[in-house]
């Protein structure tokens, strides 16, 4: 089985005559994170849609994998979890009712689904929380909910974009530490969107997205020593300059 | 297995309807109150104007708050429909639309399931209405109402589809202000649901056509006919047809690469 969990080959996209997606291309593999770095309008969301495939890319290829996107859309998606900007939770639901309704959608019976809940809750500590309404939790809890509920079904593959917006530092920090033992322990890759710089790690890759082009790709410290760079905010300086807010 | 994957989401997107309904009493209130006011107000004000000579699939002279409760029935599905596309724009402005869309089923098939968990909803409300009704006593004979659950889901799925399909169209929650103005209003009062066609054609023959040829007539009529255990063989075509072409045109609107999706634009 190929270590290559998404494969991205000259991808373009355009809104009407806007480009959002020029021949942007890289890899992602299983057990390393990667950090999409990239100003707001850089396509990162554009991206994530095609690789979730709420829409169709004409030019270009996408596989998870090793299933092509368009062709073999149903078995690419069984192997792919996915956090949000947005909160996507039912905030009238519990969590354990939250977490059951994507089981379902995942073809998991009752059984191995609150097998699977109990397990990711109580590795995200919010076990003791699964019956409270959504409603009822903070803005860092809910995101804990939506990354058990990524996992739920064992995907080799994560997709989290911009998952830590709008929390505050400690909870970014167990978000940020989290996804980072997964991708340790689990052999996960992850591909993770963010322009945050303090959210990239010293053994992340790095691809930096800018007017819809992929600037500069590959792990940190490789990119730093072809950039000549000190840190990874200087790489996102260097290629972003005049175009966004890091 | 597959098959089995295919049951349990389907079952876990009508349950999840079901729960958010049960979740929501005001909802529930809120879409009873609607053609109850009609039922109590509007029909009893009327009813000494509004004469209803016998006609099918009636056999003797009835009340006016009588013959308008099949397009109350059809109204709740109508407004029901609507709503679920309202939930689809809310979803999707919110994000959980694309959770749903995510997940490893062909979209026609997750547009399927979303359908039938509003038409189940709204097959709720219809029948809590009746018991209403039928304390207000307006009874139709007893088999009537096992007659219109096949009616009333048939009319709910074609309803729902027409809402489905405009949720393909409509980008921002603001915009479904305009789905009152030029689809609900126009559905509900250009129908059968509160005059008879007879009626209509007496005071406009271009009225009348529209009436005759508006899906939601049809769908009141097979109610209608339903509740008095008669079968409506033309307004079943018309309502299955509408039904199917609704559908696919919002299976087409939700593709990734054809629908009105990908015209709409994304974040960054």
């Amino acid at each position: 089985m190929t270590d290559i969990a998404l494969h991205i080959e000259n991808l373009s996209f355009a809104y009407g005559a806007t480009k959002a997606l020029d021949r942007v291309g890289f890899n992602v593999r299983c057990g390393e994170c990667t950090i999409l770095l990239g100003p707001n309008g850089a396509g990162k969301s554009t991206l994530f849609s095609l690789i979730t495939r709420l829409y169709d890319a004409r030019e270009g290829r996408i596989e998870l994998c090793g299933f092509d996107i368009k062709r073999q859309s149903l078995k690419a998606l069984a192997n792919l979890g996915v956090v949000f900007q947005q909160t996507t939770l039912d905030p009238d639901l519990s969590v354990t009712q939250n977490l059951r309704y994507h089981a379902a959608l995942h073809g998991m019976g009752r059984k191995a689904a609150d097998l699977r809940i109990r397990e990711e809750l109580e590795r995200l500590h919010m076990f003791e929380r699964r019956g409270e309404k959504v409603r009822q939790l903070n803005g860092g809890h809910k995101r804990r909910v939506e990354i058990a509920r990524a996992l739920l079904h064992n995907p080799r593959l994560l997709l989290l974009d911009e998952p830590t917006v709008g929390l505050d530092v400690p909870s970014r920090q167990a978000i940020v530490e989290h996804v980072h033992d997964l991708v340790k322990q689990q052999n996960l890759a992850v591909l993770w969107a963010t322009h945050l710089i303090d959210e990239i790690a010293g053994q992340d890759s790095l691809i930096v997205l800018h007017k819809g082009q992929v600037k500069a790709e590959g792990k940190l410290a490789d990119v730093l020593q072809a950039t000549g760079c000190s840190d990874a905010g200087q790489v996102f300086q260097k290629f972003t300059q005049g175009g966004g807010q890091p | 297995m597959r098959v089995l994957h295919y049951w349990r989401a389907m079952a876990g997107i009508v349950g999840r309807e079901l729960l958010r309904f049960l979740h929501q009493r005001e909802r529930f209130v809120s879409a009873l109150v609607r053609p109850l006011v009609w039922l109590f107000v509007f029909a009893a004000g009327f009813r000494a104007a509004l004469g209803i000579a016998i006609s099918p699939p009636y056999e003797t002279y009835i009340l006016y708050e009588v013959y308008i409760t099949p397009g109350l029935l059809g109204m709740i599905l109508l407004f029901n429909g609507m709503q679920s596309s309202l939930s689809m724009v809310y979803d999707r402005e919110m994000g959980s639309m694309r959770m749903l869309m995510v997940c490893p089923l062909p979209r026609w098939f997750l547009l399927c399931s979303k359908l039938i968990a509003g038409t189940a909803v709204g097959v709720l409300q219809c029948y809590a209405f009746l018991g209403i009704a039928w304390l207000y006593d307006i009874q139709a004979p007893l088999p009537g109402y096992a007659w219109i659950l096949p009616a009333l889901v048939l009319g709910g799925m074609m309803l729902g589809a027409l809402g489905l399909l405009l949720s393909s169209f409509i980008k921002q929650l603001e915009n479904f202000a305009g789905v009152m103005n030029f689809v609900i209003f126009p559905l509900f009062f250009m129908s059968t649901a509160l005059y008879p066609l007879w009626k209509i054609k007496e005071s406009s023959v271009i009225l009348y056509t529209l009436a005759q040829y508006n899906p939601f007539s049809q769908a009141v009529e097979l109610i209608r006919f339903a509740l008095y255990e008669q079968f409506n063989q033309q307004a079943l075509i018309f309502t299955g047809a509408a039904f199917l072409a609704f559908m696919g045109a919002a299976i087409v609107g939700y593709n990734p690469s054809k629908g009105m999706m990908v015209k709409k634009g994304g974040g960054g």
